[in-house]
């Protein structure tokens, strides 16, 4: 079997994202290749041949890549694939955007999202937001899958390197342009990559109130996440949504604090090592899935928590 | 400009859906059906399109069987000027469905075409994708900003990390995220003039495609459920607890 793993990375670093996919192919067994598709990018390369379980890199390094458009990388993915009996990117919204480009001029019905391989065929993968797991089996003769990042151990660093092969640049379509970024810059760990992660729900009331969940979490060396209620209310920005149609987090301590526990919200992080759960309603769902629960009012009990880790 | 919007019947977002009792799929006997949330928000951006006068018409499309005509009849309430049902025998995959809609995009030959960026059944995100994929379109997916030019379309996409704004030249395909827009209510008033407005229907079987499907599923299951845990009464417990007992804070 071959197998090709298309990474996320920013020109400079190879993404953790990457990393989980690689597991995820080496569970699948086979030569796994590794594609970096960037602009001014070798750094990148150099540490993906640097990747446990890796037989080969192949680099394309293009400034069409620099902003990893759709159009150009699936391209780029497509003519890389001949002789690959499967090709895996991570289901971020790097992956999603451009792999079921790959499927659909390849003809392959793209498995998205999968949390287990159970052969070379059958995965495991959530639908209904995560109310239900299904095990599904592809009779694509290739197999072209996104791999949900925190399903699977990132594939450790290894001192020794493998080839870097130098792969053709595809010509751009010219009809998409990147115009501009507004990444948020923080001193915080990113989210889906964060051990600790503090997270605020629409009881916090205002941003001015988003500061306590802040505190604490500067506290733990954690990041910031809300639940979609408290983004939708603007308390804080998008990109700190966890659930279903945000991030999908896995730490190994996630503090919910004034969320209530929708199913939305739940599917983005019930694979947490330790939930502790911090609501002044004792229904609430998110105690069912809690490992902790403290019933009470947030304002007292997150300074109270702040001052005491 | 005329704006295309594929669409999808789904169980309703409130539903808490369950396996069937045999595990061989998910139980959908007498649960309420709903147009998928992120087509809701697809078909609202392009009714407010042509209420600005950037559009001149808007078609919604779906596949499936029959009984999706209720689906579209809701989003001709919404403002949508026609309907088409590309009528199916049994539920399409994502490939299958984008290369229905390349056919409908043919014959149609919409400036816009607008979807949800995924369906809430299968969570699968790729029909949008791969429609472009089939056309070589450009596509812009996640959209939280949509501005239409001339000829170009400048797109907001919600990426990991924040925002990206990139510049589409049309025909494209833009997929939308959730904070695009707040759909709109249909009045009764629209619901009763939607009955009036044209709603064709096309046989896939006619179109000459391959849309087996490529998948099956073997086996659907709840997820593994946590064990429940404890209740602390104070802070000075919870923080003993995550010390000793969890050992995940020092």
């Amino acid at each position: 079997m071959s197998i090709l793993v298309v990474a996320e990375h920013d020109n400079s670093e190879i993404k953790g994202s990457t990393l989980n996919t690689v597991t995820a192919a080496s569970e699948i067994g086979g030569d796994v290749s590794i594609l970096v598709a960037g602009s001014e990018s070798s750094s990148v390369a150099e540490q993906a041949a640097k990747i446990s379980g890796i037989s080969s890199v192949i680099h394309v390094d293009d400034p069409i890549y620099k902003n990893f458009l759709a159009e150009d990388l699936g391209n780029l993915v497509v003519s890389v694939a001949d002789g690959f009996n499967y090709i895996l990117a991570p289901a971020t919204t790097f992956g999603k955007n451009f792999l079921p480009r790959v499927a659909a001029k390849l003809d392959v019905q793209q498995i998205s999202d999968i949390i287990s391989v159970e052969d070379a065929d059958t995965f495991k993968r959530p639908i209904y937001a995560g109310s239900c797991i299904a095990t599904v089996k592809s009779t694509d003769s290739v197999k072209v899958i996104t791999v949900r990042t925190t399903a699977f151990d990132a594939s450790p660093m290894v001192d020794s390197s493998v080839n870097v092969d130098v792969g053709a640049v595809v010509d751009s379509l010219n009809n998409s342009k990147f115009v501009s970024d507004e990444i948020a810059e923080s001193d915080r760990p990113e989210l889906t990559a964060a051990d600790v992660i503090v997270s605020g729900g629409r009881a916090l009331g205002s941003s001015e109130n988003f500061k306590i969940i802040e505190a604490l979490a500067d506290k733990l060396g954690a990041a910031v996440g809300a639940s979609r209620a408290a983004v939708d209310a603007g308390y804080v920005p998008n990109d700190y949504q966890v659930g279903q149609t945000g991030k999908i987090v896995a730490p190994s301590l996630y503090i919910a604090i004034g969320i209530s526990g929708a199913i939305q919200h739940l599917a983005g992080m019930k694979d947490s090592k330790v939930i502790v759960a911090i609501n002044k309603d004792e229904d609430a769902p998110i105690f069912q899935v809690a490992d902790y629960g403290l019933v009470g009012d947030l304002f007292e009990a997150v300074p109270e928590l702040t001052d005491s880790v | 400009m005329k704006i295309l919007v594929p669409i999808k019947r789904v169980v309703d977002y409130n539903v808490k859906v369950r396996p069937l009792s045999d595990n061989s799929n998910v139980d959908l006997n007498n649960v309420k059906m709903s147009v998928n949330p992120f087509c809701e928000i697809a078909v609202e951006e392009a009714v407010r399109l042509k209420e600005s006068g950037q559009a001149s018409e808007v078609v919604v499309v779906t596949v499936g069987g029959d009984e999706s005509q209720e689906q579209l009849r809701a989003c001709l309430a919404l403002g949508a000027d026609r309907a088409i049902l590309a009528q199916s025998e049994g539920l399409l995959e994502p490939l299958a469905i984008a290369k229905v809609l390349t056919k409908i995009v043919e014959s149609e030959n919409p400036n816009l075409i607008i979807l949800g960026k995924q369906a809430i059944d299968g969570d699968n995100n790729q029909t949008g994708q791969m429609l472009a994929s089939l056309l070589d379109m450009p596509q812009a997916t996640f959209a939280s900003e949509l501005k239409v030019e001339e000829d170009n379309a400048l797109v907001t996409r919600e990426i990991d990390g924040g925002l990206q704004t990139i510049n589409v030249s049309l025909p494209a395909v833009v997929t939308t995220d959730l904070r695009l827009n707040e759909p709109r209510y249909a009045s009764l008033p629209n619901i009763m003039q939607a009955k009036k407005k044209e709603l064709s229907i096309q046989n896939v079987s006619d179109l000459g495609l391959d849309v087996s499907n490529r998948t099956s599923i073997l086996s659907v299951e709840l997820p593994p459920v946590r064990e429940a845990g404890v209740m602390v009464d104070t802070v000075d417990e919870l923080v003993e607890k995550l010390k000793n007992e969890a050992k995940v804070i020092t």
